[in-house]
């Protein structure tokens, strides 16, 4: 397994337009399989259309202590890019002002921001409905100063969501390196101690699922009952919900479904599974995704593509409602990944 | 021309089955897709048998399909063994059971 970013390997997919030149050649450029675009024409959904922003996802860095193989963010210990408090205090004018109801703070491991502590005394100050912190759990357990996170996330009411690939050690391992799974329990353990997860607590614990492999993620209820069903059994850890969430063809798990062989299939899978359903309840119709460094996006992904928001207001220093509300999202071929079967997003399918 | 009998790019096709019989092909898929949902038993359950009946019966199509049935259901590969173990053993056990006829047979016929 790696243990370097696409990034400090300089590998020709740290590029994003080499990305999406694979993604918009081969296949889809013989015809073989619909555009994204085409096959929203096909089914009158085109375009899709930023309606009122209600959650307000904010990358505060791609710095992470883990290099997962199927990581979109091409995240880990190597990277560099973090928001500084300049940024944070942008973003902070934005959430008093914004009205969205839901705070979404991702990375990286976003704890490994210096100003990340700072961030989210002031943040939660902000009376935000739903302020939730992606955790990865092994960096509660990484360094002794993590440790209280449990009880911080506590004490500002965070509600956590982390991702959990599997309920057995050896494929957890296999997706985000060795020892993680075991860390992961210990974590989950930890918050489960001060209350997060247990029934009828308000301190939400939900965890994400992302398939370790070539394939799509199976329906989200059954996939849940049996993850609270191993856990509980296993290791009495308990947690809300899950959210399956499909991994879209980027960044490492594009690298990865190319070294293996299995992009042009999974590409057919994506494609086979487009849910019009889903298309309504895309995330990128309520959602504004801020990077590390204050730009804005549709979503994380078009973000890590460098596709920034079809809008004159580019810069949280520029947020504009009135300016972000109906633009067109901006799309290309990875889109499949949000629109197949349930559909997916961060929030976990979307039908 | 075509070199091989089988083509992966084939399990693609399986719906084009219906163009040359609308009723039968569409009557076959309603009845496949409600064979597999959900009843006394679970999705999961009827995804390791048709796992280990794939097997059985040799066909490449739904091997590759089952098994990717199986890990989108987070089904481990520990249970796809096992499953497949079942199917080992009954195949084998059918030939063996056989034996007895054999054995019925020879009883019969030697002095």
């Amino acid at each position: 397994m790696a243990t370097k970013s696409l990034h400090k390997r300089n590998s020709d997919l740290a590029n994003s337009n080499r990305q999406l030149d694979i993604l918009s050649n081969g296949i889809f450029k013989n015809g073989e399989l619909p555009t994204f675009k085409s096959k929203l024409a096909e089914t009158n959904l085109a375009p899709i259309k930023a309606k009122k922003i209600e959650i307000l996802q904010i990358n505060v860095g791609y710095m992470c202590n883990q290099v997962c193989e199927h990581c979109h963010v091409d995240a880990g210990p190597d990277r560099q890019e973090i928001m500084t408090r300049e940024t944070m205090q942008q973003c902070l004018n934005v959430i008093e002002n914004s009205g969205a109801h839901t705070l979404d703070l991702t990375g990286g491991a976003p704890e490994m921001n210096p100003h990340f502590r700072w961030f989210v005394e002031e943040a939660s100050k902000a009376g935000i409905k739903d302020f939730i912190v992606r955790s990865n759990l092994t960096i509660i357990k990484a360094n002794k100063k993590y440790y209280d996170l449990p009880e911080f996330f506590k004490k500002h009411n965070v509600h956590v969501v982390s991702s959990m690939p599997h309920w057995t050690r050896g494929k957890t391992d296999k997706q985000r390196g060795n020892g993680v799974f075991d860390s992961s329990i210990e974590a989950l353990k930890m918050l489960n101690a001060v209350g997060y997860g247990m029934p009828e607590s308000p301190l939400k614990l939900d965890l994400v699922y992302n398939p370790s492999g070539a394939f799509l993620p199976g329906n989200q209820a059954a996939l849940e009952k049996d993850f609270k069903k191993a856990l509980k059994e296993d290791f009495n850890i308990q947690f809300h919900n899950l959210f399956a969430i499909t991994n879209l063809p980027i960044s490492r798990f594009l690298d990865y479904l190319i070294a293996s062989e299995n992009y042009e299939d999974y590409m057919y899978s994506l494609v086979e599974a487009f849910n019009p359903s889903a298309v309504a309840n895309v995330m990128c119709t309520n959602t504004l995704s801020v990077s590390w460094d204050g730009y804005l996006y549709d979503c994380d992904f078009n973000q890590m593509l460098e596709l920034p928001v079809n809008s004159k207001a580019k810069h949280i220093s520029e947020f504009n409602q009135d300016l972000l509300e109906g633009r067109n999202i901006v799309i290309s071929q990875h889109c499949y990944g949000c629109t197949a079967g349930a559909g997916s997003s961060c929030q976990g399918s979307v039908t | 021309m075509q070199k091989t009998y089988y083509d992966p790019a084939d399990l693609k096709k399986f719906g084009k089955i219906s163009e040359w019989n609308e009723e039968l092909g569409s009557k076959f898929f309603e009845y496949y897709n409600s064979v597999f949902k959900e009843g006394a038993l679970s999705e999961r359950e009827k995804s390791l048998i048709a796992l280990a009946v794939s097997h059985t019966e040799q066909c490449p199509y739904c091997i590759d399909a089952y098994t990717k049935d199986g890990l989108q259901r987070g089904i481990t590969k520990e249970e796809m063994m096992e499953a497949l173990h079942v199917g080992a053993a009954i195949k084998s056990g059918a030939t063996l059971v056989h034996g007895v006829q054999m054995m019925n047979k020879v009883n019969k016929l030697e002095m």
